[in-house]
């Protein structure tokens, strides 16, 4: 009996496990809000990023601002691989990122491990 | 509460529960036995492990999972079974998720400090800025902020003191330690008229010169944004842990829930025992040491080679490195010096030179400036010329203390010219030089022979890629004599001569049908090839042009770089190799033992020693990348004087 439970239990853990981390699921998404010349948006880490797709205004100067307040030390270091950008985020402290947006495109950021990903869109 | 805080709590509070297990098999048993051990490891996982909890909730809501998930699970499950278990009367494991958990956070611990040590090349670099200089305003020195200097500022450096920004020396001799940017390590005379780069030490001299770069646009910001870009680019290998690490730890998870399936319903094993072989499938499994393998190893190499004054863009280029066979130099400026200079004079040296540089220093033509140089090099005073007159593809005439003179083509002497100096021009053409003849009274009394001659480095730089089993081939405009004599007195394989520039990026194409190819040059001319080869090396002294298009950037401006450059990148994508290969391996490994599958071998894990072996498997990466710091790069080739 306990066998068959233990079973059940183990296929249903299973089947839920590949449903909430593969299945397709909505991402929060945000747009940099203008503000005079330039346009700004406050990021949230804890858990990966809040919101994890960001859209910015191409030729507007940008201001991300990241706020850790995830104590895991995988989420310490922002990095933007194509703006040569490997910011520290101590936890707590609003760190605050300028992005060139002079060119169009996806780009995407990472932590310092590359296990959390953002992206960011340029339009 | 810091991650060190945690640890140490951690540590303390897990004594007394180590020390038991080590004791236990003597018999010895500690006072207050299982609810000393709760106690202790309810502090341990309030302070250390639910933050683990906290983040892995906020990611779970988000759908994600990474090596935090596997973590909180870990000593969750452990200590929350635990608690169930003492309620119950069975055996309780409280000391396992306690030990589990300060493992973990040794090895953060150690990682969070050798990851600072990676990332710190960028930081040294941006240290060496001056913080401020003196600047002459009214024929006064006053002290301004380096962020305050201006274009055009005069700004005069005292002995020992640092060069503020980039400019132009306009008065007094020195001589400069330019080896924090360039990686020289002789310091290099400069006078006026001499570039001086920001962030270098001034020697012995007081010099005057003009800003003509600050801020962003110095060599130093320069290149501080150029390894900053290198270190957080992407190598196109690690494409392949992005896919991993995306599907890592929920597969990890689905592992464990078989383990526990497979122990308990097929193997018929207790509920503990069962569970202790899902935990430390949980537990083993590190996709750090996978998410660190590449990054780590890119942070350092490319840190390495900057200090060596081989700048590499990123990691593409790194990788583009690798499988080179066959470098392809442009030849002026790059394997000679691109300028003439006198190499021979035949007849009475200072009659000859004193004769032809009163007569070139009117003249426009490239030549003249090495015959005028040589006669500076002698410190010869230049008499002055009268009647000067420049023959149309001959030469030039004039009249020098009263006797007409000629330097330029035999055919402005009006005799023939002597057997022997014909000889020897001859000679001496034949060896690739321009020869020009120098007369007085219609009659030749001398010759001078040209040529744009190899860098003293050339040859070594040469040698060293051969050494490395390359092939090497000489590119250029010039007519093939020239090339020829040129690429065996350096040791060239192959020339490929009369190129127009246009159709040089074709001619790489054309070797590139064989093999990979590495293209060096400096000129605006060269940027298609550089962008056309596999990888593109570009001389710091060239255009920026050049330097745009080029992979990497040799700001030493020495040939032999090109091998140290190329070492460099193959050792640093070895490195990328070597880790992601015991990254997996452990995994692979480490995984399936966890999982108990060599139980009936007598070979386990427990979850304690999979927590050790967990910390050091990411520990064994960032070590593994910072000896990219120490590792030899072979010889380097002395140039023979």
């Amino acid at each position: 009996m306990a066998q068959i439970s233990v079973t059940i239990g183990a296929v249903a853990l299973i089947g839920f496990i590949v449903w909430w981390f593969f299945g397709k699921h909505q991402v929060a998404s945000g747009t940099a809000k203008l503000q005079g010349e330039t346009q700004s948006i406050a990021i949230k880490v804890l858990g990966g990023y809040t919101p994890e797709h960001v859209v910015l205004r191409r030729g507007v100067p940008a201001v991300l601002t990241f706020t850790r307040s995830d104590p895991s030390s995988c989420l310490d270091r922002v990095v933007f691989p194509d703006f040569g950008i490997n910011q520290a985020l101590p936890q707590g402290e609003p760190q605050a990122i300028t992005i060139d947006t002079s060119k169009p495109g996806t780009y995407t950021w990472a932590c310092g491990m590359d296990m959390f990903h953002g992206q960011l869109v340029i339009e | 509460m810091s991650i060190r805080t945690r640890f140490w709590v951690a540590l303390v509070l897990s004594l007394p529960m180590l020390a038991q297990m080590v004791l236990m098999p003597f018999g010895i048993m500690m006072p207050g036995g299982e609810w000393l051990a709760l106690g202790l490891t309810t502090v341990i996982m309030a302070v250390t492990a639910v933050p683990f909890w906290r983040s892995a909730w906020a990611s779970f809501t988000k759908h994600h999972a990474n090596m935090d998930t596997l973590v909180a699970l870990g000593t969750a499950i452990t200590y929350f079974y635990s608690l169930y278990a003492m309620a119950t009367g069975r055996p309780v494991f409280f000391e396992t998720a306690a030990v589990v958990v300060t493992f973990i956070m040794l090895g953060q611990v150690f990682e969070e400090r050798m990851r600072d040590n990676a990332s710190n090349a960028v930081a040294k670099l941006a240290n060496l800025q001056a913080k401020d200089a003196g600047v002459v305003r009214d024929g006064r020195v006053v002290r301004v902020p380096i962020d305050q200097i201006v274009v055009g500022d005069r700004i005069r450096v005292l002995p020992g003191e640092k060069i503020a920004v980039d400019g132009v020396i306009v008065s007094g001799t020195t001589s400069i330690d330019e080896s924090m940017v360039t990686g020289e390590s002789l310091p290099v005379a400069k006078a006026a008229g001499d570039r001086v780069i920001g962030a270098t030490i001034n020697g012995t001299g007081t010099v005057d010169f003009t800003a003509d770069k600050v801020g962003e646009d110095t060599m130093l910001a320069q290149i501080v944004a150029m390894v900053q870009n290198a270190q957080n680019s992407h190598a196109p290998i690690q494409k392949l842990t992005d896919k991993v690490a995306d599907v890592f730890v929920p597969v990890v998870l689905i592992a464990a829930i078989a383990t526990f399936w497979i122990w308990f319903v097929l193997v018929g094993a207790g509920v503990a025992t069962s569970l202790i072989f899902a935990v430390s499938v949980v537990v083993i499994a590190c996709p750090c040491a996978l998410g660190l393998a590449t990054p780590t190893a890119l942070m350092v190499g490319t840190g390495r080679a900057a200090r060596a004054g081989i700048l590499i863009k990123n990691g593409e280029v790194l990788e583009a490195a690798n499988g080179i066979d066959t470098v392809v130099f442009d030849k002026t400026g790059t394997i000679t010096n691109g300028t003439p200079v006198v190499t021979d004079v035949i007849g009475d040296e200072t009659a000859v030179v004193r004769l032809a540089a009163a007569l070139e220093a009117a003249s426009e033509h490239p030549l003249a400036a090495a015959v005028v140089a040589k006669a500076e090099a002698l410190g010869l005073t230049v008499p002055p010329v009268a009647d000067f007159a420049a023959v149309a593809g001959k030469g030039v005439t004039g009249t020098v203390a009263g006797h007409s003179a000629f330097v330029g083509s035999a055919k402005l002497a009006s005799g023939a010219v002597p057997t022997a100096l014909a000889a020897q021009a001859t000679a001496l053409q034949d060896a690739a030089k321009t020869v020009v003849y120098v007369g007085e009274n219609g009659a030749v009394v001398g010759l001078i022979a040209i040529q744009d001659t190899a860098k003293a480095t050339s040859q070594a730089a040469i040698q060293a890629l051969h050494d490395r089993g390359l092939k090497t081939v000489m590119l250029t405009g010039d007519n093939e004599r020239v090339a020829s004599a040129i690429a065996k007195q350096v040791g060239i394989d192959q020339v490929i001569a009369d190129v127009l520039p246009q159709d040089k990026a074709e001619a790489v194409q054309r070797l590139q049908a064989s093999g990979k190819v590495a293209f060096v040059g400096d000129g605006i001319n060269d940027a298609p090839a550089l962008t056309t080869a596999d990888l593109g090396i570009a001389m710091g002294s060239g255009t920026d042009i050049a330097i745009d298009a080029g992979g990497i950037v040799l700001v030493k401006n020495d040939l032999r770089d090109v091998a140290t450059a190329l070492a460099l990148s193959q050792k640093t994508f070895g490195r990328i190799k070597l880790n992601l290969f015991w990254a997996f391996v452990y995994n692979v490994l480490g995984i399936p033992v966890a999982a108990g599958v060599f139980a009936a071998l007598g070979v386990t894990l427990s979850p304690e020693l999979a927590g050790l072996a967990m910390a050091a498997s990411s520990l064994s990466v960032v070590t593994s990348s910072l000896l990219l710091n120490r590792t030899k790069l072979g010889v380097r080739r002395r140039v023979a004087a």
